[in-house]
């Protein structure tokens, strides 16, 4: 194992301009967003250059790994706060700090309006460390400070605006919800040191091979009620529509390119935990099939262009966490989809930051139309990433996503027919609504309100865009030929026998550009051919009056969770009143009656304590002739 | 042996005589103690008790402490109990009556039940047992063995208690000790109090007690020119205490003066 | 005549004692009966002494006089300092505890 002195520096970075603009406070308002771009940049620069030791390296010793100091010593508990930056790593790493520097530079003109630039900006590098932290951390315990640290900043961003209520109560909503997740993995970290004694990927992944099935399988359901909650999954997916409260850059980068793919790289580094424990990878394609199908139905209803992209990137998700749920063989592709998302979601998200830039703010769809000629560099970049997202040959989704089909139906029996068909099913919708909402925005005619006037967004703000969009068209080919990222990443993971195979590739890639194909041309028929109203109609299926809400998630937690929450509450008030206060009141009230009968005996004559002591000297005396007998 | 034993372990005769002669009158002069009103008899019976334990000490061969019992408590401590007696009023004496309702039956029977108890405990442990006796401690005289213990065995409680002494001595300076309150006036503002006050009546000094009256004693107000007693003529202490004598019986006026010289 | 018979009266002297602390009012005569006890209690170490042939009971009579004659110095003026401040010498009118 190479050990390196640079690692840290990846985190450090960041977190010195997080903390410079955090404490120069006002000062800082006129450099903060370039210095917190440049942070981002060098991090991206040590990655670069992480990356290419790396490949000058043989495959065995391409890891590295950096003590920073010993963190925990108790007893046999020791933890050090070391870093590891294997071959899965760099991809995370990469991912980070190379849409990172994109967005942060986007923000910079996205932001200039904006009076707290300078803290806004400061918040992206608070991010941008913690998340390198949570991909760079070699054991459980340092990953769970990542953990949390990219929760704070997510809660933070989402609540950027929080003097707008509705926004504040959705960061709550989302970091209450995190912490559920928080738990899980809390909970695996302390199961995992009570069976196994450690807590380190090393130390585990030796472990898991003697372990009990029983341990690994508790573990590894912790780890995935975890993934749901960092990556907005079923039952946990309720907060990913409301975090759009946020500006539309941390969107772009905490909740579809980074943070919200934290889920996939906890299952995807866990992998020895899941293959030793078949129960809880069954449980993981299964929250990944029915999320996948879950966002993709939320998505087809929603007008709000955000909400609409966040349900994409949940059902996207979806698709890694079915994939990573599949096993070694499934667990590249899962990175590769998650890698490929990464940019072409961001790239839809700094679009639709774009078109919003430039009609005020407006987020309904229904608002837009005909936008293509006003914004022909943001039509360009969106179009490139919507074509990407539905899988169309040679755009980076097709490479990934047919991938993760193709593994499914090939995972065997009947599980792969049904995870095979889900997938598929999953592509058609994706299609269908990802083109209601390039309809609905860009062509058709314009529902603008009056005051709108829509303009092409700066350089600042399209170049990211298009860096991201040459992303989006490259990047599946190039990580999928001669199978770069599979031969990259094989080292970490279980070798993997030959599945029997189902379908041919070609088969399924052509089934799924069917399906495709078939969801494109119902949306092309209800939204091209008809008028779109303006204002959404009221008069739909009931079907999409629940879809509209979610999926009715929102007012299932209300109703089991929150109330019977409430009540439990209420009922614990009741008790803390009677029984807790009553005690401690009634030990009051004992030592006041008690001291108010024993202040009769202390009448402060010195006398009548002489007479005390008298007869306590005879009582005295009388024992000992008692004894002495 | 046995015989022997026995002997030795009896007092002689005299010592007996001695003992049955004085031990009731210690019994009795302490009894007295309690019951007598006035502190300064309690004291002188309680001098007296201590002399009779010095006898008793002396005739069980602890001469030394004998002497020490005689020179420093019917000495020392007793003079310094007359002493503070003197200063808080020798003639004032206590009622007997019990205020403490209850106090003194209580008192009274855990006394009985405690010292009853006591005897029949040194019964006992002392039954049919006899005293070894001084006579070889006492070899080389009793103050020597006594000193030769002093300063070997008991040599660090004796340090202690001479440090206990000292603290002791400083404690009673303190509490003693009366702190100025006020700076002491200097004499100019006497002299400016005296003259520049309510009246001149006292600027050429406070009359002197008994002056004009028929004793010139201390507790005697002095008469004025009217016969009426001048109340700021003898100390307010005397006074507050209720030892002045009433010169109103000296009047003149009211005093026989038909009566012929006394002879 | 037995030696013991010191150890009864030394019992009775300090029952005495005890009797008297409770009952009398005026605090000088109560430190007059608490010098009693001691006193009783130095007739009980030299009796003791005697009857076991060693001086080491002596030795504690006499430091229990000086102990008693500390106690005698601190309380008297513990006793003129109250007799200055509220003019009386009884004990039961320093009952501020109550208060």
């Amino acid at each position: 194992m190479t050990t390196s002195n640079s690692l840290v520096y990846l985190i450090a970075l960041p977190l010195l301009g997080a903390t410079i603009l955090l404490l120069a406070g006002r000062r800082a308002d006129k450099w903060g967003h370039i210095l917190g771009t440049l942070m981002s940049a060098s991090a991206f620069a040590v990655g670069l250059y992480q990356l290419s030791q790396m490949l000058g390296r043989s495959n065995e010793a391409r890891p590295v790994t950096q003590k920073l100091f010993e963190w925990i010593s108790v007893g046999t508990f020791n933890v050090d706060a070391g870093l590891l930056l294997d071959q899965l790593s760099i991809c995370f790493v990469l991912l980070i700090t190379g849409v990172g520097t994109l967005i942060h530079i986007y923000s910079i003109s996205y932001m200039s309006h904006d009076h707290d630039r300078r803290r806004f900006f400061a918040y992206l590098n608070l991010f941008i460390a913690a998340m390198l932290l949570l991909v760079l951390g070699n054991s459980y315990l340092n990953l769970y400070v990542g953990w949390e640290g990219v929760g704070l900043a997510s809660y933070l961003l989402i609540g950027f605006w929080n003097q707008k209520p509705a926004y504040a109560t959705a960061s709550k909503k989302a970091f209450v919800m995190n912490r559920i997740g928080d738990m899980g993995l809390s909970f695996a970290i302390m199961i995992a040191f009570a069976t196994l004694g450690t807590v380190s990927f090393e130390g585990i992944k030796a472990a898991s091979g003697t372990a009990s099935t029983a341990a690994l399988t508790a573990i590894g359901i912790m780890l995935l009620v975890a993934a749901t909650g960092k990556s907005a999954q079923f039952p946990l997916q309720a907060w990913l529509g409301d975090a759009m409260a946020g500006p539309t850059p941390v969107s772009a980068l905490i909740h579809a390119a980074t943070m919200v793919t934290a889920g996939v790289y906890l299952i995807t580094r866990s992998n020895f935990i899941f293959d030793a424990a078949p129960t809880a990878q069954l449980l993981v394609v299964i929250v990944g099939a029915i999320t996948l199908l879950f966002g993709a139905l939320i998505g087809t209803a929603k007008d709000d262009i955000k909400k609409a992209l966040a349900a994409s990137t949940m059902s996207q998700i979806g698709y890694m966490i079915l994939g990573a749920g599949l096993g070694p063989v499934g667990y590249a592709f899962a990175i590769m989809h998650l890698l490929t998302h990464g940019f072409f979601k961001a790239g839809m998200f700094l679009g639709a930051g774009s078109v919003m830039h430039g009609m005020n703010d407006e987020v309904n769809m229904r608002k837009y139309g005909a936008l293509r000629k006003f914004m022909p560099i943001t039509f360009a970049t969106f179009g490139l990433g919507y074509l990407a997202i539905l899988g169309v040959p040679p755009f980076a989704g097709f490479y990934s996503k047919d991938m993760i089909i193709e593994t499914a139906f090939n995972s065997g029996g009947s599980k792969g027919i049904i995870l095979g068909t889900v997938t598929l099913l999953g592509a058609g919708i994706t299609a269908f609504y990802m083109t209601r909402v390039m309809i609905l925005t860009f062509t058709g005619k314009a529902r603008w309100d009056e005051e709108a006037h829509p303009h092409e967004s700066p350089l600042l703000m399209w170049l990211p865009m298009v860096v991201l969009a040459v992303g989006s068209v490259s990047s599946g080919f190039l990580l999928s030929r001669g199978d770069a990222l599979v031969n990259w990443l094989s080292p970490l993971f279980a070798e993997h026998g030959e599945h029997s195979e189902l379908m041919k590739p070609i088969v399924v890639s052509g089934l799924a550009l069917a399906m495709v194909a078939i969801g494109v041309a119902i949306a092309f028929l209800k939204y091209s051919r008809q008028e779109v109203a303006a204002v959404a109609p009221e008069d739909v299926s009931v079907f999409t009056k629940i879809a509209r809400q979610d999926l009715m998630q929102d007012r299932f937690n209300e109703a089991v969770f929150m109330r019977t929450g409430q009540q439990l509450t209420q009922v614990l008030v009741k008790t803390d009143e009677a029984v807790i206060d009553g005690a401690v009141r009634g030990v009051g009230r004992l030592a006041l009656g008690s001291g108010s009968i024993l202040r009769g005996m202390q009448t402060g004559f010195v006398r009548s304590y002489a007479a005390l002591i008298l007869i306590g000297a005879a009582l005295l005396i009388a024992a000992i002739w008692v004894v002495v007998q | 042996m046995v015989d022997l034993a026995l002997a030795v372990g009896q007092t002689q005769t005299p010592e007996a005589v001695m003992f049955w002669i004085l031990a009731p009158l210690t019994v009795a002069a302490a009894l007295g103690m309690l019951l007598v009103k006035k502190a300064v008899h309690s004291a002188i019976l309680m001098a007296s008790v201590m002399i009779n334990l010095a006898f008793f000490y002396i005739a069980q061969d602890a001469l030394f402490l004998g002497i020490v019992q005689i020179v420093v408590y019917t000495g020392a401590v007793m003079m310094l109990f007359l002493f503070i007696l003197m200063l808080v009023g020798v003639d004032s004496s206590d009622s007997l009556t019990e205020t403490i309702t209850g106090l003194r039956p209580i008192a009274i029977t855990a006394a009985v039940g405690f010292g009853g108890l006591m005897v029949s405990l040194l019964g006992r442990a002392t039954l049919g047992r006899g005293a070894v006796g001084l006579e070889s401690a006492n070899s080389n005289g009793n103050v020597k063995g006594l000193a030769k213990l002093l300063f070997s065995t008991y040599v660090w409680p004796f340090e202690v208690v001479s440090a206990l002494l000292i603290t002791a001595a400083l404690g009673a300076m303190v509490l003693a000790h009366h702190q100025r309150i006020q700076t002491r006036p200097t004499q100019r503002q006497l002299s400016t109090q005296r003259f520049r006050g309510k009246s001149l009546a006292n600027a050429a000094g406070l009359p002197g007690p008994g002056v004009f009256a028929r004793h010139n004693a201390v507790d005697v107000p002095a008469l004025l020119p009217d016969g009426t007693p001048a109340q700021n003529s003898i100390n307010a202490t005397l006074e507050a205490r209720g030892d002045m004598l009433n010169s109103g019986v000296f009047e003149l006026g009211k005093v026989d003066t038909s009566a012929g010289e006394e002879k | 005549m037995d030696a013991a018979n010191y150890l009864y009266l030394a019992a009775l002297l300090f029952t005495i004692g005890a009797v008297g602390v409770v009952v009398r009012r005026n605090a000088i005569v109560v430190f007059m009966c608490i010098e009693l006890m001691l006193n009783a209690a130095n007739l009980a170490f030299v009796t003791f002494s005697r009857i076991n042939g060693d001086l080491n009971g002596q030795v504690v009579a006499f430091f229990t006089m000086v102990v008693a004659a500390c106690e005698v110095v601190v309380g008297l003026a513990i006793i003129v300092t109250i007799y200055r401040s509220r003019r009386s010498a009884s004990v039961d009118d320093a009952s501020l505890l109550k208060r």
